[in-house]
């Protein structure tokens, strides 16, 4: 069956986390969207931990969500214990997280995805892409089923995650699969290779799921979530769903005994498993031969759902075979009858090596092509979203002609990601962290909204809901901001009120006592009563932003001499061997990385100033030559 | 390259070589060139683009600090672009260095290599034989730059820069870990930890700076120290080469067996040379104090002169064998004393020889001119010393404003993030001198110290 050419303008393959972000926006950008996956039931599935978010992956969340992407209204529809990391610190490192009950957030996923307006979805093997044009017109133009129908588009985007030439490590078996008991992609990857693609090989691992009704909780430490929870969505006021708690328990020398005993049933320590798994996220085998010293490590063990008995036991990822796994397991207080619903194992699949894509994440060797998700050498479902975001709005705008989608290190965590990527590569899955972001103090999940909801709705990404949503709470922002600009006090007055500061007679207005780190707004409404009653969402914001105020304009110098940087230019097809004076090794950086703009260029390791000055030279000659 | 340039800054740097010269020309650009330009001359601007002769002060003290020429480019038209000013002064390293320092305080930033070349490509106003120059030019700006970290900073403080590398990144390792992966199990006390690196980091930085402010490392100069045993010619030939030179500038005498250091000027390097108490077995306590400071100075030397008589030639004594080498130039003495130059060539052949007389000059001309090749040799590769050396010092300043503020948080009650970015721009302030410490080496070494990972 041959169906004709360009039914769709843009096809997504996968429906993991990357897929469906990258189909949902697609979709909202406004292009006719198909989203195919080898089964529909899967579509949101949470293939390894029952968690969203944490430190620097939480504010990955917060700017999806920003940009009216799923994640965040899907997991606040399935959240069952909320923590909000690092609360008691600043709140620039804050980073929401939230166990999931697993069917639930599924549910909310479908529910997005099958009732999303211009987006199409089905159930099928895609086994190649249909590539037109040869050479330098060479270009995607639809995908090929395994039962042979041909469906057109003008862009692709590949959302595989661990499923390109998947391959399972349990002990000494090795299954090919991309989870269990689903089959692996091997058509695509062999489509991949002979396109010439630096094709490369990652490894990752899960823990046993335990029987939650044979675990002894009473042997467990609780960990509470907040109450009340905090919603990751700022479109959500309340979350709905029951809170429960989570678990702490903790390995043994027993168990590390038994693991020592085994390693070299190990594939990781047999040689086996030769890819690289991340370093932190290492699995029990690892931590117990890396930290010898240490004769315990813990393990958070955490339900999969509310009317589920699943139990994720987070800490001890294995790929040792099933007897020992259930042999280790009886060392380890409340596990000691644990029944074993799945065991553990280590994944190892392909990705392609980042830097063959461009910073709209389409690939520079097939355009139309476009990656995203564990297919880019990255690691989690938030990474993953994030990815799927940015390459579905690319795909979407490069179909209609328009201005790719871009935010720079300086505006979003996820800039700072697709940088990283496009630039340097990766030699282990890559994690966000919130020490990546150079502009740490500005990029927080406090602000994704005020970041980046304005850039979004300009590109079409953002609907209409959000949008009012938004332009209500900064209006009132400013409002408030406003009110309490054009109010003082003297030191004197404001200490009747018990605020304290430097008796130098001077007035200062409200936001100037904000920046004190121990005023805060309830200490404003003592002075100024009708203060009372603003929005706690708007008193937070304005007491952070004062918080951060006296390094603010610091990092707004320092943001400034970046985007210098990165306006200027590097033409996509520059041949870096022409520029004289550049050493072989330099133009093999150049080549492998293809910078788009100079302070790309300078973030490629090993790239020296005299380098980038012939660099700038060469580029700007060439404008003159083009002006002339 | 991504920082140094931010738009506003006024940047300057010794635009000709360095080096005694006639002439030594700085270049300052920015939108400040100008009111600097009024404050080292008390004077309006001149007319754009004609040089005028004035005479320069240091605008905080009013003292003079030189006289030369001077030209102004008001942008666009100048050579970045922006308003240049061009100072022509007398090629002095002191002067070349009090006019960086005067800079400075006026709130001029020593440039980042290639930054003049880059401000004018980002004006367009480099022209294409500009643009072929230009990698030569930086690679060779650079190049000097790292020599000179090795050099002219010593071996001793490359090993503090690597040890305020380690502090840096143990230090960011620490907080980060806090930060990234408080939900690991990481060990309680970090902070403390961090508090302690933090204090030692900024007393070394301290220190350092000291050093700088007192000048001990630069003006020390090239250091040739003449070995050899009592009467063979030490005291002649210094007193013949700073007399050829007429240059000494100071000489400290101490006791006849201790050494004497005269200061010269040689190919416009500051030059000292130092006289040393005869090699020979020690007959009392003081002359053996003597002989080992004749060591002490031949271990910092920069070259050793290994005197011997002609006649004894080619033997040398054992004391001085063991001092021969590539820093190590043998001078034959006495030349007068013995017949024509046979004894010269007389094998020992890769060993670098002179033959001289004190008493008639023969062979002096030639020594010096060794002498120069020598210390140009080491010195001229080395970037402006004293301009690399207000940046270093500028750097140092900044780092330590930075971990100021770090301290003057309460450790256990202030954001970490906070702290974080204090330690932060400290690192990125240090950069230039310590290299940058980048994101990855602080991850791995947060994983190799904490078991992070669930």
């Amino acid at each position: 069956m041959n169906s004709a050419m360009s039914n769709f303008d843009v096809i997504v393959i996968g429906g993991g986390h990357a897929g469906a972000e990258a189909a949902s926006s697609a979709a909202r950008v406004g292009v006719k969207t198909l989203l195919v996956t080898h089964k529909l039931e899967t579509i949101g599935e949470m293939s390894c931990n029952p968690a969203i978010g944490g430190l620097g992956k939480g504010h990955l969340v917060r700017e999806i969500d920003a940009l009216d992407g799923l994640m965040g209204r899907a997991i606040d529809k399935a959240g069952i214990q909320y923590r909000m990391l690092n609360l008691r610190k600043g709140p620039a490192v804050r980073g929401p997280r939230a166990q999931a009950d697993r069917a639930l957030y599924r549910a909310a996923v479908q529910d997005l995805i099958f009732n999303h307006p211009n987006l199409e979805v089905m159930a099928g093997a895609v086994e190649d892409l249909v590539i037109t044009g040869k050479g330098a017109d060479k270009a995607v133009s639809g995908i090929l089923l395994a039962d042979g129908t041909k469906i057109g588009a003008k862009a692709v985007i590949l959302t595989t995650g661990t499923f390109l030439r998947g391959l399972i490590h349990l002990g000494e078996k090795k299954i090919p699969a991309g989870r269990v008991g689903e089959k692996p992609a091997i058509g695509l990857s062999l489509t991949l290779e002979r396109e010439g693609f630096q094709l490369q090989r990652l490894k990752t691992g899960t823990p046993p799921r335990l029987d939650g009704k044979t675990i002894n909780w009473d042997a467990c430490q609780v960990q509470p979530g907040d109450d009340p929870p905090i919603p990751f969505s700022f479109l959500t006021d309340k979350v709905e769903v029951r809170q429960i708690p989570c678990y702490i328990t903790r390995t043994t020398k027993e168990t590390h005994q038994i693991i020592s005993d085994n390693l070299e049933r190990s594939p990781m320590y047999s040689g086996q498993i030769e890819s690289k798994g991340p370093r932190y996220c290492p699995s029990i085998e690892d931590k117990i031969v890396r930290f010898e010293g240490r004769d315990s490590h813990q393990i958070f063990l955490e339900p999969e759902g509310l009317d589920d008995d699943t139990v994720y036991p987070n800490g001890i990822s294995t790929s040792l075979p099933e007897e020992v796994q259930e042999a280790f397991l009886q060392t380890i207080p409340g596990l000691e009858n644990a029944r074993i619903i799945r065991h553990g194992y280590a994944i190892e699949y392909d990705y392609v090596d980042p830097r063959e894509m461009s910073q709209t994440l389409e690939t520079r060797r097939l355009p139309g092509l476009f990656l995203a998700g564990q297919i880019n050498g990255t690691t989690g479902y938030e990474e993953a979203g994030s990815l799927g975001l940015w390459a579905g709005a690319n795909a979407a705008l490069k179909t209609l002609g328009k201005d790719p989608f871009l935010l720079d290190r300086a505006e979003a965590y996820m800039g700072v990601m697709i940088d990283d990527l496009v630039s340097h590569g990766v030699t282990e899955p890559y994690r966000m962290f919130t020490s990546r972001a150079e502009y740490r103090l500005h990029l927080r999940a406090d602000n994704a909204d005020r970041r980046l909801t304005p850039k979004g709705r300009d590109f079409g990404l953002v609907g209409d809901e959000r949008w009012q949503t938004f332009e209500k709470y900064t209006g009132d922002l400013e409002a408030t901001r406003v009110k309490l600009e054009s109010r003082n006090v003297s030191p004197n007055e404001a200490g009747k009120f018990g605020i304290r500061i430097n008796r130098d007679g001077k007035r200062r207005n409200g936001v100037d006592l904000l920046s004190y780190a121990k005023v805060g707004f309830d200490d404003l409404v003592k002075i100024w009563p009708d203060l009372k009653g603003v929005h706690p969402r708007i008193t937070e914001q304005l007491e952070i932003d004062a918080h951060y105020s006296g390094y603010m304009e610091r990092q707004r110098q320092d943001i400034e001499a970046f985007r210098k940087d990165e306006g200027l230019i590097i033409p996509a097809n520059l041949d870096f061997s022409s520029i004289p004076g550049l050493s072989n090794e330099q133009v093999e950086r150049f080549n492998r990385a293809r910078p788009e703009n100079l302070g790309a260029a300078a973030r490629i390791a090993g790239t020296t100033p005299a380098a980038l000055s012939a660099l700038l030279s060469h580029v700007k000659r060439k404008k003159l030559r083009k002006t002339a | 390259m991504t920082k140094g340039t931010e738009t506003g800054t006024t940047i300057f740097a010794l635009a000709s070589g360095r080096g005694r010269a006639g002439v030594a020309v700085v270049r300052l650009s920015g939108p400040r060139a100008g009111q600097a330009l009024k404050s080292l001359t008390g004077k309006d601007l001149p007319a754009p683009r004609l040089a005028s002769l004035v005479e320069f002060s240091d605008p905080k003290e009013g003292a003079p600090l030189d006289k030369g020429l001077v030209l102004w480019f008001p942008g666009p038209d100048s050579f970045t672009g922006e308003d240049v000013v061009e100072l022509h002064i007398h090629g002095s390293t002191a002067i070349i260095d009090k006019l960086s320092e005067v800079l400075s305080d006026l709130g001029l930033k020593p440039a980042e290599p290639g930054e003049f070349t880059r401000r004018a490509f980002e004006n367009g106003k480099m022209d294409l034989t500009q643009a072929e120059g230009l990698h030569d030019l930086v690679l060779a700006e650079t190049e000097a730059q790292r020599k000179q970290a090795l050099y002219q900073l010593g071996g001793g403080l490359s090993e503090i820069y690597s040890s305020w590398r380690d502090q840096l990144v143990s230090c960011l390792a620490d907080i980060e870990a806090t930060i990234d992966f408080s939900d690991e199990e990481i060990p309680a006390g970090l902070m403390d930890r961090v508090g302690a690196g933090v204090e030692a980091l900024k007393s070394g930085i301290e220190n350092i700076l000291g050093d700088f402010e007192r000048g001990q490392a630069i003006r020390r100069g090239y250091k040739i120290v003449l070995l050899g045993p009592t009467n063979v010619g030490k005291s002649s030939l210094l007193n013949a080469l700073a007399r050829e030179e007429k240059a000494i500038v100071s000489d400290i005498a101490g006791t006849t067996r201790d050494a004497i250091e005269v200061h010269m000027d040689l190919a416009g390097y500051s030059v000292v040379l130092v006289d040393t108490a005869g090699l020979r077995e020690a007959g009392d306590a003081i002359e053996e104090e003597g002989i080992r400071r004749t060591l002490g100075h031949a271990r910092e030397a920069n070259l050793k002169l290994l005197l011997c008589q002609a006649s004894a030639w080619p033997n040398l004594s054992k004391d001085l064998e063991g001092h021969l080498g590539a820093d190590a130039i043998v001078v034959l003495t006495k030349s007068d004393a013995v017949s024509g130059g046979s004894s010269v060539s007389k094998d020992r052949s890769g060993i670098e020889r002179i033959l001289i007389s004190s008493e008639t000059g023969q062979g002096l001309d030639e020594l010096i001119k060794k002498l120069e090749a020598r210390a140009v040799k080491v010195l001229e590769t080395s970037a402006p010393a004293g301009l690399t050396r207000v940046r270093h010092k500028q750097a140092l300043g900044e780092a330590l404003e930075a971990l100021g503020r770090f301290q003057g948080h309460d450790l256990a009650a202030t954001d970490p993030a906070i702290l974080a970015e204090d330690l932060r721009l400290a690192s990125r302030a240090m950069a230039s001198i310590t290299g940058e410490v980048g994101v990855e080496e602080i991850l791995g070494k947060i994983f190799s110290q904490f078991c992070i990972g669930k």
